[in-house]
């Protein structure tokens, strides 16, 4: 017997394909086929690729490395929920209480996401691409839990249509679509994105602010380790991710196990992740042995950097876009290095943006291109003329 | 010199203010186009001191033009450009004292707006003066239009208010609605014109190209 799924596509196929009825909306179609099965087109003639590891499996390796992270999320939403209310919650009602507010900016992401995608697929007529499988998942895990889903649309209309689809799409887009959208929102709208925002929750408890460790500075020649710990931040809650913050970006271990995941299958380049992480710890030593700046993050030294705030988040999903990330080896380890010194030198330098991973990564992306051509003609100019 | 026909008249004024806009077909005064759009107040009254200053700009070069020097011609199109842009920034500080001190700057650099020169140079040197001055007004007016939507867009989105009035009412802020604030600042007059100029391009008809 046939799959009735798939007798479905096979009945439908005349109307969308050829001179079909509903030709116009064949990418639609084929977006909603090829998410259940595999492409029909195949390679007949040569070259043949030994594995074909294609667009959607790609993104879908990405997507499985986001699992923990969003996971994660959701439940950390619901726990920090418990905190500010001030009551014990069990696993399973913290679980429930993320999912309530998590899930709404989740799906208003895909679906606002989706609805740009399909209209421009149409409008030019080609595919649809899969990338925004992973930019609409990104994007909610890099905003606060409270954020109003109106603004969610607009923030992923934003990073979809002026992010990618101006410069022609997927694949073309300069910037990270998702960061964009996140942009976007950080300077449209900073009462929603930052402050008191990173606790969901209708009714707080009085001395629950809400705010995250970045925020925090020392008060008094307290250093400002001192102060952290004070204010609940130890460095195995900060590892572990149970504090404040954007939905996706609090565990540095989860995201560390995402970042293993995409090294492991090779759809991230380790050396932006590794090159990444080495800039950053350097420069949070340098920064450290420059004296004075006791109570500020300046002197809070390469781990408490790394466990708190985005940066690992960034580092390992964002900066990691193959498109808008350099092509070259050497260039790869300068875009990560870049990103890991701008991202202190931001977070210690301008307490108006505490979390400078964001602004790092875009400034960062428009620098690929230029990486990639010094690169190039760096290597060309090795080479022995006319041999 | 002779006048000509209202149809070719028209033809200038719908290239300037539309098929060749000077902001979003030439992409030419874009600096004070970022700069005095975020209230509509001050990009109306901009629009018309550089609606003034090339109307008046063209017709004077084009009158001189067959006695102008060509290899002092900047020199000269500048001094006539300049004194016209003291002139109104004179009038608009005895008669629009407020207005003027919100432009600031703005209105003394439009001797280096490149709208002016480059009408001087491209049509005024080679036109009458009639024909000229209609150019002029009309390459003031498109970059007018161009502000005023910009402004429209900006002030209503950034601010909530048209004109100095309030417009969104109250209760959509008490809904949870929040002034944009990337339109007050400088990118958001970026991306407004660029989507301006990505909806003129594709309007069907009038705008597209003839290849």
């Amino acid at each position: 017997m046939k799959n009735p799924l798939k007798k479905f596509f096979d009945d439908t196929k005349p109307l969308f394909t050829g001179d079909g009825k509903y030709k116009k909306y064949e990418p639609i179609w084929d977006a909603t086929k090829t998410f259940f099965f595999l492409p029909s087109v195949k390679t007949l003639v040569m070259p043949f690729v030994r594995d074909h590891l294609d667009l959607k499996r790609y993104m879908s390796i990405v997507i499985l490395a986001l699992l923990p992270v969003t996971f994660f999320g959701i439940y950390n939403t619901g726990y920090q929920a418990g905190i500010g209310a001030g009551e014990s919650w069990s696993v399973t009602r913290c679980f429930l209480i993320g999912a309530w507010y998590v899930l709404p900016i989740i799906m208003v992401s895909y679906v606002v996401g989706f609805a740009w995608e399909f209209l421009f697929a149409v409008v030019r007529r080609h595919n649809i691409s899969e990338g925004f499988l992973v930019t609409g998942l990104l994007f909610p895990l890099t905003l606060p839990p409270t954020i109003p889903l109106w603004q969610v649309a607009l923030g992923i209309s934003f990073g979809v249509v002026i992010g990618k689809e101006v410069f022609g799409g997927t694949g073309r887009n300069i910037l990270n679509p998702a960061l964009t959208g996140r942009a976007f929102l950080f300077f449209s709208y900073p009462v929603s994105m930052s402050g008191d925002v990173w606790v969901a929750g209708k009714h707080l408890m009085d001395g629950v602010t809400g705010a995250t460790a970045l925020s925090v500075t020392g008060a008094g020649g307290q250093s400002i380790t001192a102060a952290l710990y004070d204010a609940g931040y130890s460095l195995g809650r900060l590892f572990t991710g149970f504090v404040p913050g954007s939905v996706g970006e609090t565990s540095a271990l989860c995201c560390l196990i995402g970042a293993a995941i995409l090294m492991v299958t090779r759809i991230a380049n380790y050396r932006i992740i590794i090159g990444g992480i080495a800039g950053f710890v350097i420069t949070t030593i340098i920064v450290y042995l420059i004296p004075g700046g006791q109570d500020s993050w300046s002197n809070a030294g390469p781990f408490y950097h790394l466990c708190a705030g985005g940066f690992l988040f960034g580092i390992s999903f964002m900066a990691t876009d193959p498109v808008s990330a350099p092509g070259t080896n050497p260039g790869r380890w300068i875009f990560g290095a870049a990103i890991g010194f701008l991202t202190v030198i931001i977070r210690v330098g301008n307490p108006a943006f505490m979390e400078g991973v964001m602004l790092a990564i875009l400034f960062m992306n428009v620098f690929a291109p230029l990486l990639d051509h010094l690169v190039l003609k760096y290597k060309s100019s090795k080479r022995i003329p006319n041999v | 010199m002779q006048l000509k026909s209202r149809k070719e008249y028209q033809g200038i004024l719908v290239n300037g203010l539309w098929s060749q806009n000077p902001v979003a077909y030439q992409v030419l005064g874009i600096c004070s186009a970022l700069a005095v759009t975020v209230k509509m107040s001050t990009a109306i009254v901009m629009a018309l001191a550089l609606t003034a200053v090339t109307a008046c700009s063209s017709m004077l070069i084009s009158s001189m033009r067959k006695i102008i020097p060509s290899n002092i011609r900047i020199i000269v199109e500048l001094a006539v450009i300049s004194t016209l842009v003291i002139v109104t920034d004179q009038v608009l500080k005895a008669y629009f004292y407020d207005i003027s001190k919100q432009l600031s700057i703005f209105v003394g650099l439009i001797i280096t707006n490149c709208i002016v020169l480059g009408r001087a140079e491209s049509f005024a040197l080679a036109n009458d003066p009639i024909d000229s001055f209609v150019d002029g007004i009309a390459n003031g007016l498109g970059y007018g239009l161009i502000l005023v939507v910009v402004a429209f867009i900006r002030e209503l989105l950034g601010a909530g208010k048209f004109l100095g009035l309030q417009v969104v009412p109250g209760f959509l802020y008490d809904l949870g609605f929040q002034n944009m604030g990337l339109m007050v600042l400088a990118p958001g007059a970026f991306f407004v014109i660029g989507l301006l100029v990505w909806l003129k391009n594709s309007l069907p008809g009038i705008s597209s190209q003839k290849k």
